[in-house]
């Protein structure tokens, strides 16, 4: 491009041609970018310092909001039941996903059968899922307990249990790791058969083959797995909402960030203290990835780059 | 070796089956089956009068009808507005582009908890709550993944053919209707499918726009079935919640191929 400018004379009013048809090509998502982007993240962090009850103009109020939220118990237990999830969710979505894709990759005859099996799930509407789970969960006649029960164990309540509510949104999460699946599946094929082998003349068992081979071959898409899935831990919404009518019940075992923000928003009309919650929401998901990519420089093979 | 793996992948397979079973077992059965202990698996006789009742009783089919008026749009609206950006992206080189095209990515990581507060005050303003502008409006104007994701394939369409139609005098719009276009129905099929899921699928946005129960969407719609109606009608529940899934299982096996390499497309790319 440098070269083409210093040479011809016309360069720079073609630049300015392309300019313009770049812009006209790109000008819905600018006018969305600004629309529906960049005015709503400005304003949200300008009413997260303001005291703005939705029928009032929003005041100002300096950091209040801030300080008032880490005084507050219910949202400090909001950012426990998200932590408690995503460390719980993410881990074990990356294991079974794994787990899954290696299976698949083994030959499997039918695999398109085994494929679908595990990919609906991940595309069925989220209230239909949260509807049929808590149908399962449900302790006296839910399927779940009753599965306990032929092993003996009587199962606990789940969604009605504050200590059981969580890990059984847990449970659930793993159910729509079919994506993930597909991803690790295309990634595992992509790794090169000869490495494989030249690691088994070499005398590789199987589980060295891939603790050595596999693992950090697929080591930048488990990266990116891992960072779609705590931003979407953190953001979970949908099945909460609906599975304890937006109450985050039982005794606020399951409010997560989300739902107590929602709340704020729509329950209390507190739009200013919900906006300071939506931003701690984002810085924690800012942080999480800005470490993810820096850790990755040391956990994550990039093919020699 | 191999019977393990057959051991290992059917264990798997029967926990993601599982869920299914119990659901369409659950829309066929009477009031008192719902609650048996043990659970029966296949009601006796079976009660196909569910799904009829759950369109008199629960307002399926107006759920579903709406649901298709959000998402019909929806779907035409993204592929043709992030077809034309990425196009922008890809296959124009203008000064700062690669910089614009930054922004873009960075604006995947930014959640909808941040921005639907204002979003929810600007529609409220326009007079538009309670209407499906708020849904359909905002995808004609692209979305981040969908501009990466097109612009991918875009890019890895070869540069002769656009210079051949420059030569010849061709409008870039031209080039892009008349030569990338028809070249990129693999990838346009994968955004209106992820579309459709995705408009098709939406809790959050009907929930916070629409506040008129005949309006709701499917999802919203079933929704409040579950948490209007008592015990005793969840087989009809249920039975409404399988009809909310059919469209996308449909879906799914009509455009499977699409369905899978669109994904993998989404991962490895990263």
């Amino acid at each position: 491009m440098t070269v083409s400018q210093s040479v011809f004379s016309f360069s720079s009013s073609r630049d300015r041609r392309r300019l313009m048809t770049g812009l006209l090509f790109i000008s819905p998502w600018i006018l969305g970018f600004l629309t529906f982007r960049v005015y709503p993240f400005l304003a949200s962090l300008y009413y997260s310092f303001t005291f703005y009850p939705v029928l009032q103009d929003p005041k100002w109020i300096g950091i209040r909001n801030y300080v008032n939220l880490f005084d507050d118990p219910r949202f400090l237990t909001s950012l426990w039941n998200s932590s408690y999830y995503a460390i719980g969710a993410v881990p074990l979505g990356a294991l079974f996903g794994i787990l899954l894709a290696m299976l698949l990759n083994m030959r499997v005859k039918g695999l398109s059968v085994f494929r679908t099996i595990f990919f609906l799930p991940s595309i069925t509407p989220v209230v239909a899922a949260a509807i049929v789970w808590l149908w399962m969960f449900n302790p006296r006649i839910g399927l779940i307990n009753y599965f306990l029960s032929l092993v003996g164990i009587h199962g606990p309540a789940w969604m009605g249990d504050p200590q059981w509510a969580k890990p059984a949104l847990i449970l659930m999460s793993i159910w729509s790791v079919g994506n993930a699946v597909v991803i690790y599946l295309a990634a595992l094929q992509d790794v090169p058969r000869e490495l494989l082998e030249a690691a088994s003349l070499d005398g590789a068992k199987a589980m060295q083959k891939i603790r050595y081979v596999t693992l950090p071959m697929i080591s930048p898409v488990i990266l990116f797995n891992v960072i779609v899935g705590l931003i979407a831990a953190f953001q979970l919404f949908t099945q909460v909402h609906v599975m304890t009518d937006g109450q985050g019940s039982p005794a606020d075992s399951t409010l997560m960030m989300s739902i107590y923000l929602f709340q704020s928003a729509f329950a209390f009309f507190k739009m200013g203290y919900a906006s300071a919650q939506a931003w701690i929401l984002f810085l924690i998901i800012v942080v999480f990835t800005l470490v993810l990519f820096r850790v990755s420089g040391r956990l994550v093979y990039y093919g020699g780059r | 070796m191999e019977f393990s793996k057959y051991l290992a992948i059917g264990i798997f397979a029967l926990f993601f089956l599982i869920p299914w079973v119990w659901m369409i077992s659950t829309s066929l059965k009477n009031a008192e089956e719902l609650s048996l202990h043990p659970p029966i698996w296949i009601p006796e006789p079976v009660r196909w009068d569910n799904y009829l009742t759950a369109f008199r009783e629960g307002s399926l089919g107006g759920y579903l009808w709406n649901t298709v008026l959000v998402t019909v749009p929806s779907v035409i609206g993204a592929v043709l507005s992030n077809a034309l950006i990425a196009y922008g992206f890809a296959r124009i080189q203008w000064p700062g582009r690669d910089y614009v095209f930054a922004i873009v990515l960075a604006t995947l990581i930014l959640p909808d908890f941040v921005t639907f507060i204002p979003l929810y005050l600007i529609f409220r303003d326009l007079g538009w709550l309670n209407t499906y502008a708020p849904l359909i409006l905002p995808i004609f104007l692209g979305s981040p993944f969908f501009i990466f994701l097109l612009r991918q394939f875009f890019m890895g369409l070869p540069a002769e053919l656009s210079d051949a139609a420059h030569v010849d005098g061709a409008s870039e719009f031209l080039i892009f209707l008349r030569i990338i276009l028809p070249l990129a129905m693999p990838a346009l099929a994968v955004v209106a499918l992820f579309q459709f899921i995705g408009s098709w699928n939406d809790y959050f946005g009907p929930l916070i726009y629409l506040s008129d129960i005949k309006k709701y969407t499917i999802s919203l719609g079933i929704a409040n079935m579950e948490s209007s109606y008592g015990f005793s009608n969840f087989a009809w529940i249920m039975a409404a919640t399988v009809m909310s899934v059919v469209p996308i299982v449909v879906l799914f096996f009509f455009a499977q191929r699409t369905f899978i390499e669109g994904i993998a497309l989404t991962g490895l790319k990263g």
